[in-house]
């Protein structure tokens, strides 16, 4: 067993207990560092498929920029006492369980059924295409496009955001 | 510093990727609370950012990396807006119990 079989095993266990503890937890404070802390753990496996530029810009954006927002509203709304929040209606629980149940059996079949052989190794590439400058050179050459169209987005996220902020809806 | 190839088969990636998908799935329909149903959205979405990197790296294609950029950019916007809309909810009715806010029910 390599040292990157176990690597994976760890931050693999950690990730999936953390989403955990975050779905279960009743403080959203506390959910929400869990989710950082799954969000880390992702960041470490995009290193493990040897996509460097990913897990870096799954820091920043998501644990740096994301989460602080998260936690930032949470504040500002203060919900800190959420046992308040009661959570009735078991049926509906009960239906919610079943059905993530049945779709990640679905998932776990599609993936184990196929044969084995199927992809055992990364591609020789791999050491390539996860660096800055293969994504950049790949993002403005092949990608130009959607890269601006991304901006217009992200023009109309923060124009829509001002505006919603601000409006008094009476 | 150069790396080696791993040996861990995709399969692996794929089922972390399903059961953390299926973890946002039981958040988003057991929680009450519209800001943590919505970090169980952003999981979900993760998840998937996963099985694209997982996929790029095996098959040797940077298009599944560019597409998580993409991914990350439309999260980014997507939490920023949803994140205001919740702040205007709560500006109006003093929740965010998601089983209080209704008036969008038929």
């Amino acid at each position: 067993m390599s040292i990157e079989v176990i690597i994976f095993f760890l931050v693999a266990i950690s990730a999936i207990v953390s989403a955990v503890l975050m779905v279960i937890q009743r403080n959203p404070v506390k959910s929400v560092l869990f989710m950082i802390v799954n969000f880390f753990c992702l960041a470490i496996i995009y290193l493990l498929l040897h996509a460097q530029f990913i897990a870096i810009i799954q820091i920043l954006v998501y644990a740096g920029a994301i989460m602080v927002l998260f936690l930032f509203v949470i504040m500002l709304l203060n919900l800190g006492d959420e046992s308040l929040l009661k959570e009735k209606a078991n049926f509906r629980k009960m239906i919610a369980y079943l059905l993530s149940g049945v779709i990640l059996l679905e998932l776990i079949i599609g993936i184990i059924l196929p044969p084995n052989t199927f992809l055992q190794t990364q591609s020789p590439e791999a050491v390539k295409i996860g660096s800055v400058e293969a994504i950049g050179a790949s993002l403005f050459n092949n990608y130009l496009l959607p890269f601006e169209a991304v901006s217009i987005l992200l023009l109309a996220a923060i124009v829509g955001v001002v505006v919603l902020a601000k409006k008094k809806f009476k | 510093m150069n790396f080696t190839l791993t040996d861990i088969p995709l399969n692996y990636y794929l089922g972390l990727s399903a059961t953390l998908f299926s973890i946002g799935i039981v958040g988003v329909l057991t929680r009450r609370n519209a800001i943590i149903v919505f970090i169980c959205i952003e999981m979900m979405l993760n998840s998937v950012n996963l099985t694209l990197v997982a996929f790029s790296a095996f098959l040797g294609n940077p298009t599944g990396q560019i597409l998580v950029f993409f991914v990350m950019a439309v999260a980014a916007a997507e939490a920023a807006v949803g994140l205001a809309i919740i702040i205007a909810m709560f500006r109006n009715k003093m929740t965010v119990n998601i089983d209080e806010i209704n008036i969008m029910k038929w």
